[in-house]
């Protein structure tokens, strides 16, 4: 299975996993690999932690992986990224948006969010954080933050022969075309960004 | 090209390929995007949402009898549900061929308990086919349909999670159109007096029997010979994981068709092995089977009854090979699902959990989540229509004891049209000293959005009669009913205190729409903390808003997140909260 990569995309229900992971399959099916990718629907969307796993290479079989297993962690909050971390390889590569939300229980009190996530995962991995949350703000759309962290791991996957601002192009509704090309640009360069 | 289709989406044109006219069913996770799918093919197969799984099988079965190749679909514990039809189905056959299919959630990631359905399939005493990825998934369908119309049995289709709700590629193909047969009436065939199911015990073993032996050459079965090392037999999503995790001259023998079990093509495939595996999630089902026809093999001892499976976890349990992985320095804290902003169940709860002598019996839906902290406000939660009916019971036993107790039997509204009108029946038939309540959201939520027999739409996006709950409480002799909009905590405490003190039989509609019902209003408008004015209580936190939070010895309100419900406002002793244009 040398030939298999594994990503898995985490964060709260409602933030827009499931188009970050469109666009990629979109992307990696074009080029013509074999791909999956897995999801979990029902109770769990209700504000809790949510995961999506993609995989993609010559063949693959699971669906899903356990730990130690993904090439890269893409975290759409940064608890969400301490939650999975141990589904990454050694030398994964961890894509953060840089944003803390409360969960249920440290909103009411009953427990503290904890300090330190991003910090924690930049220790202990390869990690590209960015304020996805702050430049879909700026954008006029704090909706578009997936987009922008889509443009922020694009490079990292490592598949130069694809066309990544063509795929979000076409996988995006027309109607937000333009704004999410915008998003993508700018959630790329915030990477080279993070990078230096 | 091919299309990357989750496997319920895939069911979906499988059944429209194999020639399907007749679906229906009861939402529940993982199979509700079955007909979700499906009904884009309205003009060729008829769809529906039936009020329970037990009706959309009756009703599958029905059209079977009636010549359509027919489908229903349910959750795993939907098929508790329907069980009653099943198995006299099985005893009677099939005129057009008859899938019925459950979808399992090893996990539970959005379930009651982890039974494995599996078991269904031999205690009926019909035959099971089990898809491992969404191309199968298709496939298996126009094949199961032939194998249910040359064998006259029904068909349990058993998929789990994984399987639904995995996306893979598949390639498409045309509708086969089926020919429905004129009607012939067969009362010996279809009437199941005892007589007739004396007559018909017989057929269901003979046809067994012969299932067993076409499962030994057909090609739901599949041998991959690689070498003589390892044998694997497995079935389902486990044949992924395996063929992950073993090495790469492991022999597999990949079984579609599950019950009954092929013994001679198992016997033949394990003499070819030094080492024979058995590879399933859950029970034992196969191994157990393959073990009493003694055939040594190696499996639950590894693997484990419980939960998901993954190639990992295989090559944990069986080679002893731990992931190599690092530990970050900070540990998450729970996330666990909560009530949407601006839900209306949460003024309920809310109320609820004030009430120092309230029991709260509660059901399967999005307002299982009033159990959660810091609502705390449910006693139990038990099955589909056992929010009324359990609290029935415990009043029963709190009458006989004298307890202070003031109990609420708490159902949705599309829970109250799968079974909680039998329960309604039984409080007030049996003078059950509870207060029915249905939480009418206008929709069946945790699912998704799906229409209900109360909502005034079809599956087809059809007008319908829009069934009044309340009429059906008074028709029952609930003299007494309560319509309140839950969102008014003032209200809603009324209520509650009215149907406490109705010296007549008293229940309770709270009434308002999901906020995710496309139909909803646009929120009007979001509350705002004025931390000058904020006496930095906490009141707003108790009633479990995802939008509120505290932070520096103030109230804050997530302006993202906030819908303007205005439930935090109305338990401000501050006047600290303002509700304000978007």
């Amino acid at each position: 299975m040398q030939d298999v990569k594994s990503v898995i995309i985490v964060g709260v229900g409602g933030q827009g996993a499931i188009l970050v992971s469109k666009i990629m399959t979109n992307g990696l099916i074009q080029a013509g690999y074999d791909v999956k990718q897995s999801e979990v629907h029902g109770m769990s969307q209700r504000g809790g932690s949510v995961s999506t796993q993609v995989r993609w290479g010559e063949k693959v079989y699971g669906p899903v992986f356990g730990k130690g297993c993904a090439d890269m962690l893409i975290a759409m909050e940064n608890m969400e990224a301490v939650r999975y971390a141990d589904f990454l390889k050694p030398d994964g590569v961890a894509v953060i948006n840089d944003y803390e939300r409360d969960s249920m229980t440290t909103a009411s009190g009953i427990e503290e969010y904890p300090e330190g996530c991003l910090k924690a995962m930049q220790e202990q991995f390869r990690t590209i954080a960015v304020d996805a949350e702050g430049i879909a703000e700026e954008l006029g759309n704090a909706k578009c933050m997936n987009v922008v962290l889509f443009g922020a791991l694009a490079d990292s996957l490592g598949m130069d022969d694809i066309d990544w601002e063509a795929v979000v192009a076409e996988t995006v509704p027309q109607k937000a075309r333009d704004l999410n090309l915008e998003a993508f640009r700018r959630g790329r360069e915030a990477a080279v960004n993070a990078k230096a | 090209m091919k299309q990357l289709l989750s496997g319920n989406e895939a069911i979906a044109r499988g059944l429209y390929e194999a020639g399907a006219e007749f679906a229906s069913a009861y939402p529940g996770t993982p199979s509700t995007e079955v007909l979700e799918n499906l009904v884009q093919y309205k003009d060729d197969i008829y769809c529906e949402w039936a009020p329970n799984e037990k009706v959309a099988t009756e009703v599958a079965y029905g059209a079977s009898m009636a010549g359509a190749r027919s489908f229903c679909t349910m959750k795993m514990v939907g098929a508790n549900v329907a069980a009653d039809p099943l198995f006299t189905a099985a005893y009677q056959g099939v005129t057009g061929g008859f899938i019925f299919m459950s979808a399992d959630d090893p996990s539970m990631h959005s379930s009651q308990n982890e039974q494995d359905n599996r078991h269904y399939a031999r205690h009926a005493k019909i035959a099971m086919v089990e898809p491992s990825d969404s191309q199968e998934c298709k496939d298996f369908v126009k094949m199961a349909y032939e194998l249910s119309e040359k064998f006259d049995t029904p068909v349990l289709y058993r998929v789990t999670t994984r399987i639904d709700h995995s996306k893979s590629l598949v390639e498409l193909g045309e509708r086969e159109e089926h020919t429905i047969e004129p009607y012939e009436k067969n009362a010996r065939k279809n009437v199941c007096t005892p007589a007739n199911a004396y007559m018909n015990h017989p057929i269901v073993e003979q046809r067994i029997k012969k299932l067993a032996e076409y499962g030994n050459d057909c090609p739901f079965n599949k041998v991959e010979m690689n070498g003589t090392k390892i044998g694997v037999i497995t079935a389902g999503i486990s044949y992924q994981y395996a063929k992950e995790a073993f090495p790469e001259d492991t022999s597999f023998l990949k079984l579609g068709l599950t019950y009954p079990l092929p013994i001679k093509l198992i016997k033949e495939f394990a003499d070819k092995v030094d080492e024979l595996y058995v590879i399933e999630e859950l029970d034992p089902f196969m191994e157990d089977q393959i073990k009493a026809a003694g055939i040594e093999c190696k499996g639950k001892e590894l693997t484990d009854e419980k939960y998901e499976l993954n190639a990992q976890l295989l090559e944990e349990r069986i080679f002893g090979k731990t992931p190599d992985t690092k530990e970050v320095a900070v540990k998450a804290v729970m996330r666990p699902p909560a009530l949407c902003p601006g839900c209306p169940h949460r003024g309920f709860f809310y109320t609820m959990s004030k009430g120092k002598n309230y029991v709260v019996t509660a059901d399967i839906g999005c307002y299982t989540l009033g159990c959660a902290q810091p609502l705390n406000a449910i006693d139990s939660v038990l099955c589909m229509g056992g929010g009324f009916t359990v609290g029935m019971g415990m009043s029963k036993v709190f009458e006989r004891t004298g307890a202070d107790k003031k109990v609420f039997g708490v159902v949705g509204d599309s829970t109250f049209f799968h079974s909680g009108m039998t329960g309604l029946a039984e409080i007030a038939y049996n003078k059950g000293n509870v207060i029915p309540v249905v939480l009418d959201n206008r929709i069946t939520g945790m699912t998704g959005q799906q229409e209900n027999p109360g909502s005034g739409y079809t599956l087809e996006e059809d007008a319908a009669s829009m069934i009044k709950i309340e009429d059906i409480m008074k028709a029952c002799g609930f003299v007494n009913v309560f319509t309140v909009d839950p969102q008014d905590l003032k209200a809603m405490q009324e209520a509650v205190d009215g149907a406490l003190a109705s010296e007549e039989p008293a229940a309770i509609v709270a009434r308002r729409e999901c906020r995710l019902l496309k139909r909803a209003e646009k929120p009007d408008g979001i509350c705002k903390v004025d931390s000058d004015k904020c006496i930095g209580c906490k009141m707003c936190l108790k009633v479990g808003c995802p939008a509120v939070s505290f932070k520096e010895g103030k109230s804050v309100i997530d302006t993202t997140q906030c819908v303007g419900c205005t439930v935090c406002m109305q338990v401000c002793p501050a006047d600290a909260i303002k509700k304000e244009a978007r």
